[in-house]
């Protein structure tokens, strides 16, 4: 007989520690259960066995210019694919980040409150726009305009893909760059305005660099964001698989060209295989941004603890 | 209280000031003066309007929505409150430590330079040496005189204390306004702190909060004390701790509340 219950044993603790811990281990099970799929659908292509019609289809047919998946003599080169993911995500953040960037710049060091409450919301609501709603009203709208303007050839570009994709991605940077300066400790402001700096003054040279960082991890996740986004693309750029400088030009970027050839592909097809590949280089490039934007921001901090330059 | 007459000529004098946070007055009818190359220290228990009173000497509580102030405040006989004051040419001249140091994620010679650099200074040389003669006043030259390009973060508490005087002295004020400038140190860099305020008193006005009575009894000239946004008691400090005239006033420095 004991007289005392082991004191350190709680029953009801200890099941719904082990339950959380289990509901956290499957999710990272499923995420981990997606890669191995992906990663196993493109092994032929990276081994060398998927076929062609005729021959094998060799790494280098794979870099090269020509992206003609569907024709008797298929064409799996992924390089205008890639361009293309590269030029509309460069446009678009070219335009998004200086925008979402001053406009959290705005609402968290300059405005009234009461625009602050109206800017505010409004921008975040864009963030829950379904993509397919901004890719009708590039499809419809933008394009259209653009065409009048530029006088261009093609209605739907590279361009006015971008421009319909930065409008998806200002309110992701716009967010967390809102957040980072909102984070900044009030006597900060109070220490540059008794100095007698104006507000303006304040926050463009006191706060916007004391939030870099976070300015920085926002710059990443709107790229991340960007790269893999699909449906604006699909609908807003043309989706010729063209690789060229010139932005006006229709492009197909990689996720579109998942998005729209992964229904009508053959199962175990060099062109399934090839789509995979394409998932995988995704994935590859948006773990390599988060690997990044980790081991940058960390060394920052480093680097700002231990007083170094 | 103290006959504003006896004085030599008052740096700033406040007449009858009433602030009001939205509804709620946090000072009421406050008169006094304060002179020039002196320190005058605030006391009384938390919440008692000291700090409140104190920003109002270079609007702070501007920055603050939904305040209105009534009344004057005279810095040499010009009043601040006047509609035609410009607030940056105000808090220049009348400069500002927090209780809390808060130096800018910058290196210490920017932090030092920053306030210079933005009032229109831009050549270098003539930056390095207010830089040299601000950290030399707040008595931290000879720490960081070998790392300037070091982040002011990596300073010790005490060290950053006496930066953020450095940079508030960098822009030439006449007045330093002092908000618990030593609550948050340690003994040490409090005596510090301490002896650079009998030093700065030589070229500047100060005043300064303090919650630590032996403080205001150790550094200031005149003490006043606050008790619910009113001012109890103002005059030379020695009298105010040897012989206070009103009995809150004796009260609270014998430590019977606060």
């Amino acid at each position: 007989m004991k007289f005392f219950k082991k004191a350190n044993f709680r029953l009801n603790e200890f099941l719904a520690e082990k339950a959380i811990a289990a509901i956290a281990t499957t999710s990272l099970v499923f995420i981990f259960l997606i890669l191995i799929f992906v990663f196993r659908e493109s092994i032929p292509l990276v081994l060398g066995y998927a076929m062609e019609e005729d021959n094998k289809l060799s790494l280098t047919a794979l870099f090269s210019n020509n992206w003609i998946p569907v024709s008797n003599h298929p064409q799996f080169g992924i390089w205008p694919l890639i361009i293309g993911s590269i030029k509309v995500t460069a446009i678009s953040l070219i335009i998004a980040f200086p925008i979402a960037v001053l406009a959290a710049l705005y609402t968290a060091t300059l405005a009234s409150k009461r625009t602050k409450e109206i800017v505010k919301p409004v921008i975040e609501i864009l963030a829950g726009f379904p993509s397919v709603v901004i890719g009708f009203f590039a499809l419809m709208v933008l394009a259209t305009f653009f065409q009048n303007v530029f006088n261009l050839r093609f209605r739907l570009n590279a361009f006015t893909g971008g421009v319909a994709l930065s409008l998806a991605v200002i309110p992701i940077i716009y967010t967390v760059t809102e957040e980072a300066l909102n984070t900044l400790p009030k006597t900060m402001t109070e220490a540059s305005l008794a100095l007698g700096a104006t507000r303006w003054e304040t926050s463009l040279y006191v706060l916007l660099p004391a939030a870099t960082q976070g300015i920085f991890a926002a710059f990443l996740l709107g790229l991340g964001r960007s790269f893999g986004e699909t449906m604006i693309v699909l609908m807003a750029t043309g989706n010729a698989a063209l690789s060229s400088t010139n932005i006006f030009e229709s492009v197909r970027t990689m996720s579109a060209a998942i998005g729209a050839e992964m229904a009508e592909v053959v199962f175990g097809d060099a062109h399934y295989n090839v789509l995979f590949f394409i998932g995988v280089l995704l994935f590859i490039f948006s773990f390599t941004l988060n690997a990044i934007a980790e081991f940058f921001l960390k060394q920052r901090m480093m680097k700002k603890f231990q007083g170094g330059a | 209280m103290i006959d504003s007459s006896t004085m030599q000529k008052p740096k700033i004098s406040v007449d009858s000031l009433n602030f009001f946070y939205g509804k709620s007055q946090a000072l009421f009818k406050i008169s006094m003066a304060m002179e020039a190359q002196q320190v005058t220290a605030f006391i009384g228990p938390s919440g008692c309007g000291k700090s409140t009173f104190l920003r109002t000497l270079n609007r702070m509580n501007d920055t603050i929505d939904r305040t209105y102030i009534e009344g004057t405040v005279m810095i040499d006989d010009q009043n601040i409150y006047a509609p035609d004051v410009d607030v940056v040419h105000l808090r220049k001249r009348v400069g500002m430590v927090f209780q809390k140091s808060n130096p800018f994620p910058k290196s210490i010679f920017e932090n030092v330079a920053f306030g210079p650099r933005i009032h229109g200074i831009r050549n270098k040389s003539d930056l390095y040496s207010i830089v040299e003669k601000s950290l030399e006043q707040a008595g931290l030259w000879n720490e960081v005189k070998d790392r300037l390009n070091n982040n002011a973060l990596g300073l010790s508490g005490g060290q950053q204390q006496r930066l953020c005087i450095a940079r508030a002295l960098a822009v030439g004020p006449e007045v330093l306004l002092m908000d618990e400038p030593a609550s948050a140190l340690d003994p040490r860099s409090t005596a510090r702190i301490e002896d650079l305020i009998g030093d700065l008193k030589k070229n500047f006005t100060i005043i300064i909060v303090t919650h630590n009575m032996q403080q205001a009894a150790r550094v200031s000239d005149y003490t006043a004390f606050f008790f619910e946004g009113e001012l109890i008691e103002f005059g030379e400090t020695k009298q105010i701790f040897t012989m206070p005239k009103q009995k809150k006033t004796e009260d609270y420095i014998t430590g019977r509340f606060g």
